[in-house]
């Protein structure tokens, strides 16, 4: 064992003057493995963010909702067969809120897309949510300014509004945008609140920062016919283990209000950001082994150089491996030598890998919410030594399995 | 007690379809405390012979007893440990590590064996001063005198306290006044009881020896003692 440790200290010290003796080449060559860590470092921490991002947004949905609605989100269903399907009314709302036992709230909602004015300023395309003021207990909403609108407010279908934060800051350069007024098709809604920054691009439109949620009764007064589109119906369960149960005791409420038979099926689904999770995790999960195989080939780019360098070094080292031989080194001790040194470059390189992945993860973090963990760093450690071992391998081999006599009259 | 018993060893190069006998035949028993001299036109096999007797090669066929026992089929790791514990190697050009210092080269050996660090160092340190170094511990072989290189080649064969030297024309590459003062170390060397053979083509060199043998074509041509 305490040969092993000799050898393993002989390594070192060989392998820290190999370096000092070539240093740019150590430099160069190093590089490659740097670059590499430094891309596995950032990727991981890249991806990292984007999950946190991700995570943060849904919550910013509420994570324990259910949305009962003609369509299924994400299913096999044929689409035909949901077309079908009756339309969700508000009348069946109420039957429903009135049934319900387990939901901390229940709120309609129908989403509308259209252009929002105030003044010469617009937004096109926006998200308009129409529900109750319900609506407000099935999210985690913050107010920068003003609050959700009421319950009278609701019930008597007032043209009042709350506005995301990129929806405000777009149509009110200045502050104070509550009690004025903003147009859509030329109708006046007051402003009543503004939403703190919720904040997760990944979410697209239904981002809360770039909605804006008015009463259900205003959107079919003004926009839509009431027998024209299906709502939704969003559940909040009480907490994330009482989720399966309002699931089921929702399916029963609306089968009883759709008076389906026992083998009849469901004509409404019950949708849950598990869904979208799956979604999530369907389309970032290509992009995560993609980005890690890019980022694995530059890996790979820096193994090859090493190699390439350790075979050169193993060469131009021929005559020292013979004098190594004559004097007692074994196979195993030559073949140790060259895996360390091998691997004392990767690690030098991977921890300088590192150094740059840090101070470039400042950078990303300026759009993620990321920065390296100590785990990346555990990772990117391991993966340059065993790089480095893997790397170093074939060279050492050579090294160690040198004829003495020839290796001693190598020129 | 006899250290070496080779019976009829031969060493064959097949270089394409020739074949060239390196060494045809040799049968030798060197004893303990000997002190040889292997002399020889160039490429009449002594360097060949000196690395069988220094287990790096093998021979193409016969028989070799070091100690008593047969090292002809031994494994490549317990040759390593025979190099190691019992044969001490001198060479022509020195060969020492460019990179390390006199200290190193001469500690390398008793790493390979596993020896505790301070008694190691500690040998190492007096067996450098054996050899008149020891206000030279911390220079690299670039920043020694030929003579001196070689002094400290003599100590890296010398400190495992080895069974036999081996030195292949440990003087060739020094001045006759230089060369003479490493015959003296090697005299002083056998005179402790060391065992020496050691190749020249210098009979002036040969002279220190007390026995000498002279090879032609790989044969032994001449085995004689030298007074
Ligand atoms: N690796 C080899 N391949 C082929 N032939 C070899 C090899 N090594 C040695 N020989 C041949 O073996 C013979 C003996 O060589 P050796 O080196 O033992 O001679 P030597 O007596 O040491 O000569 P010198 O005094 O010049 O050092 C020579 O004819 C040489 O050409
Ligand atoms: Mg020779």
């Amino acid at each position: 064992m305490s040969n092993y440790l000799f050898e393993f200290k002989e390594g070192l010290i060989i392998a820290f003057k190999a370096i000092r003796a070539n240093k740019a080449r150590a430099i160069l060559t190093t590089l490659g493995v740097v670059i590499g860590i430094c891309a596995v470092a950032l990727m991981s921490t890249t991806i990292k963010g984007i999950d946190i991002a991700f995570e943060e947004g849904i919550s910013s949905l509420g994570s324990d909702n259910l949305y009962i609605d003609k369509w299924a989100w994400f299913s096999d269903e044929e689409f035909w067969k949901m077309r079908n399907r009756k339309n969700l009314k508000l009348s069946d709302y109420e039957k429903f809120k009135h049934l319900a036992q387990l939901p901390i709230a229940v709120a309609p909602t129908l989403w509308i897309v259209k252009k929002v004015e105030y003044g010469n300023n617009y937004v096109e395309g926006t998200l308009i949510t129409g529900s109750t003021n319900e609506y407000l207990k099935t999210t985690n909403f913050d107010f920068d300014e003003g609050r959700f609108f009421s319950a009278i407010e609701s019930k008597s279908s007032r043209n009042v509004v709350v506005l995301g934060k990129e929806v405000a800051d777009h149509l009110f350069k200045s502050n104070n945008a509550s009690e004025k007024y903003i147009k859509i098709r030329g109708i006046k809604f007051k402003v009543v609140g503004i939403l703190k920054k919720q904040g997760s691009n990944l979410l697209g439109n239904f981002n809360p920062d770039k909605q804006v949620y008015m009463p259900i009764g205003a959107v079919f007064k003004h926009f839509e016919r009431a027998s024209h589109r299906s709502i939704a119906i969003i559940i909040r369960a009480q907490n994330t283990s009482m989720v399966e149960a309002t699931k089921e005791e929702a399916e029963d409420i609306m089968r009883r209000i759709r008076g389906l038979m026992y083998d009849e099926e469901n004509d409404f689904s019950i949708n849950q950001q598990e869904g979208l999770t799956q979604n999530y995790n369907n389309v970032v999960g290509v992009i995560k082994i993609a980005g890690l195989l890019i980022t694995g080939l530059s890996l790979l780019v820096g193994a090859i150089g090493i190699m390439n360098i350790m075979f050169v070094s193993v060469k131009e080292r021929t005559r020292e491996i013979g004098i190594r031989k004559a004097i007692g080194a074994k196979k195993r001790t030559i073949l140790t030598q060259f895996i360390t040194e091998a691997s004392t470059i990767c690690l030098i390189g991977g921890l300088i890998g590192l150094i740059l992945a840090v101070l470039l993860s400042m950078v990303i973090n300026k759009f993620l919410p990321t920065s390296i963990q100590f785990d990346t760093v555990i990772l990117a450690i391991i993966i340059s030594l065993i790089t480095g071992i893997l790397a170093g391998f074939a060279p050492a081999y050579t090294a160690a399995k040198m004829d003495p006599v020839e290796a001693l009259r190598y020129e | 007690m006899n250290i070496i018993n080779l019976e009829n060893i031969t060493r064959i190069y097949q270089l394409g379809s020739e074949e060239v006998r390196a060494l045809d035949g040799i049968s030798l028993r060197i004893d303990k405390n000997e002190y040889v001299a292997i002399m020889g036109p160039s490429g009449s096999g002594k360097s060949t012979l000196m690395n069988i007797l220094g287990c790096l090669d093998t021979p193409t066929s016969g028989k070799y007893d070091f100690k008593g026992i047969n090292v002809s089929d031994m494994s490549d790791n317990e040759l390593a440990e025979i190099r190691n514990r019992e044969i001490g190697f001198v060479f022509q050009t020195f060969n020492l590590l460019p990179r390390s210092n006199a200290f190193h080269n001469v500690e390398l050996p008793l790493i390979y064996s596993g020896m505790h660090s301070l008694k190691r160092k500690e040998i190492a340190k007096e067996t450098l001063t054996s050899v008149g170094l020891e206000d030279r511990l911390h220079h690299k072989p670039s920043e020694l005198s030929g003579g001196q290189r070689q002094r400290v080649a003599i100590a890296r064969a010398l400190v495992t306290t080895p069974s036999i030297i081996l030195a292949d024309e440990p003087t060739g590459n020094l001045d006759s006044k230089t060369g003479g003062d490493i015959m003296l170390l090697f005299n002083a060397i056998h005179k402790q009881g060391n065992t020496i053979i050691l190749v020249t083509h210098e009979e002036y060199i040969a002279k220190h020896a007390k026995r000498i043998i002279r090879l032609l074509d790989g044969k032994i041509e001449i085995d004689e003692k030298n007074e």
